[in-house]
């Protein structure tokens, strides 16, 4: 294991708690704790696409799942809300372990497609199923967040319970960074078949990043759930799932700090442009293609080339 | 029966869709994705000029087609020729970033309402076996064949045809030979585009012609050509075929809501069965 370095972490901690003590407008603290929950599912697709290699176009979906089953839990079973933290991405996990055997075998826009139509399916399912989703008009009357007596249901204290969860998963991103697995996984996606050669089970592990990732990303959408009070399938389309793609490849693919970064700058689009509702997604489109077409690291590879050049 | 004939006519579209795919990745093996916004610009430019403008068809017709087959010029010129690194991650994003491009520009032209287009045939049904047919499925379902078929003699026969062939083969030798890879690859997006407008047209007066449209339909085509199997023409056009059919008697024995899943579902099997198409050939793997 490499030594870890903590300035990101320190950046990350610093901007929360100075978000946490010096921004009063419950507006922005809301805002904050969204963009927290995209910031923890962007990292988890980066390193699904970053670093093993593995085009998923259906993340939105394990959002969705986390939240419908947490929602479905605590609201019509009456499963105290602290267990849907477990049941949600064991649910998940389950889910991706069954779509995702036979699905990792195929590559490239075999994948991509294979992935993109299990979302559909997904969001065709929560549309449809109205008696246990409630369909397009989606889900209400979902509780908050309590735990031994403390209730999470303002702005404020939701802010704090998933900051604490945001720099937990930023820390553990960051010894998953500096641990062997992390070389592992870009070993697998520069050569599967060298891996192979070195005796690294490719199928297993690509599968089993593949569910974690989709628990984690379910994990999200039990936050996410718990947030709003009120869930419908389009907050889990096919759009999201491509916004979490342009956000980690703004960000930059590969490094940890990149989809974190990426998921904090395309938040702040709408808030600066808010004037420019309407064009919201052309700035997204032309982000993502320019950052392809000349900024092939992203913001942090393209950062992190500046610093070593000058150093 | 009446749920083949329907399924034939929406089959020639995902079959007409699937041919765009397959001509782009037949000559330079990107999967674009842009494809079905390809569609909705064919479909918007008709009712602009024929609906609107009220210019003849014909004259209509051609206008939009070429402002497609420029549109594909321009797409490859911008997005494929300049992303740096030509990886297969890459090229799939910069095709889906300029398909959120045009599908906002497009909003922003021609609004959010669903835009009806004049019929420019005869409208009749014909009386066929079990059912009815009306003219303008039977104008899809030729024009689609008419495609597919014209297509294949153009690859095969045609000196640019071979040419498109020699390019995906192995660029390298083929540049050798005096080709212009480079012109090449914006011909087949050029191509690619003008069919997808082709479909697009002849589809406005049946449905209605809507700015996001084109994430279906790009979808259901890419669908139709997996299934056939990328890379033979008449494979796609049997693949779109196939879907259709199949979605529509779907429809009759689950609820229609549950009828894209259904395509989906299809499609997921077919990947984890039989990865090249029904139709495909199976390609070497090498180590």
């Amino acid at each position: 294991m490499r030594k870890l370095n903590p300035t990101f972490f320190i950046i990350c901690t610093l901007a929360v708690v100075g978000i946490g003590f010096g921004v009063y407008n419950e507006y922005y603290i809301g805002v904050a704790s969204l963009m927290m929950i995209n910031a923890l599912n962007t990292a988890a697709l980066n390193v699904l696409l970053g670093y093993t290699g593995i085009i998923s176009i259906g993340q939105a979906a394990f959002f969705g799942i986390g939240a419908y089953v947490a929602a479905y839990f605590s609201v019509n079973l009456g499963v105290p809300p602290v267990l849907t933290l477990i049941i949600a991405p064991v649910v998940a996990f389950a889910v991706a372990w069954v779509i995702g055997y036979p699905v990792l075998k195929l590559h490239g826009h075999y994948l991509a497609m294979a992935t993109l139509g299990f979302g559909m399916i997904v969001y065709i399912f929560m549309n449809e199923f109205y008696d246990i989703t409630g369909g397009p008009s989606g889900f209400m009357g979902i509780g908050s967040f309590h735990i031994f007596g403390l209730n999470f249901g303002t702005e404020k204290s939701f802010y704090i319970l998933m900051s604490g969860f945001f720099l937990l998963s930023v820390f553990l991103y960051e010894v998953f960074d500096k641990s062997f697995l992390h070389y592992k996984l870009k070993f697998i996606k520069s050569s599967e078949s060298a891996c192979r050669s070195y005796g690294i089970d490719v199928a297993r592990t690509k599968l089993l990043v593949f569910s974690s990732m989709a628990a984690i990303t379910a994990l999200n959408g039990v936050f996410y759930t718990y947030y709003t009070h009120f869930i419908s399938p389009v907050s889990f389309s096919f759009k999201y799932s491509i916004s979490l793609i342009c956000m980690a490849i703004v960000g930059g693919l590969g490094h940890i700090t990149g989809g974190i970064i990426g998921a904090v700058f395309l938040g702040f689009i709408p808030e600066v442009f808010a004037t420019f509702d309407d064009f919201e997604m052309i700035i997204y489109g032309g982000l993502l293609a320019v950052v392809i077409m000349f900024f092939p690291g992203g913001i942090a590879g393209t950062l992190k080339k500046l610093v070593k050049k000058n150093a | 029966m009446q749920f083949l004939y329907s399924g034939l006519t929406s089959g020639s579209i995902y079959g007409l869709v699937a041919l765009g795919f397959n001509i782009i990745y037949n000559t330079t093996g990107i999967i674009n994705f842009a494809q079905g916004e390809f569609v909705m610009i064919g479909g918007m430019l008709i009712y602009t000029l024929f609906s609107v403008m009220g210019l003849p068809f014909p004259i209509a017709f051609f206008g939009a087609v070429g402002c497609a087959f420029l549109v594909g010029i321009v797409f490859e010129r911008v997005f494929i020729r300049l992303t740096r690194i030509k990886n297969e991650l890459n090229l799939i994003t910069v095709t889906i970033a300029a398909s959120i491009i045009i599908r906002d520009v497009a909003m922003h032209v021609w609004g959010r309402d669903s835009l009806p287009v004049k019929e420019f045939i005869p409208v009749f049904n014909i009386k066929m076996p079990g059912g009815v047919i009306s003219s303008q499925s039977v104008l899809v379902i030729l024009v689609s064949l008419a495609v597919a078929f014209g297509l294949n003699l153009f690859l095969k026969k045609s000196r640019y045809g071979k040419a498109m062939r020699a390019s995906f083969d192995d660029p390298v030798a083929a540049e050798t030979c005096g080709i212009s890879v480079s012109t090449i690859r914006v011909m087949s997006f050029a191509v690619a585009s003008l069919l997808g407008a082709v479909a697009g047209v002849i589809i406005a007066p049946i449905m209605f012609v809507t700015y996001d449209d084109g994430i279906m339909t790009g979808l259901k085509g890419f669908s139709a050509a997996i299934l056939g199997g990328l890379g033979n023409f008449g494979a796609a056009i049997a693949g779109g075929l196939m879907l259709g059919i199949f979605e529509s008697f779907s429809a009759s024995v689950i609820p229609s809501g549950l009828k894209d899943a259904v395509a989906f579902l299809v499609i997921l099997l077919i990947l984890f069965v039989k990865p090249d198409g029904l139709f495909g050939k199976k390609k070497v793997h090498r180590v």
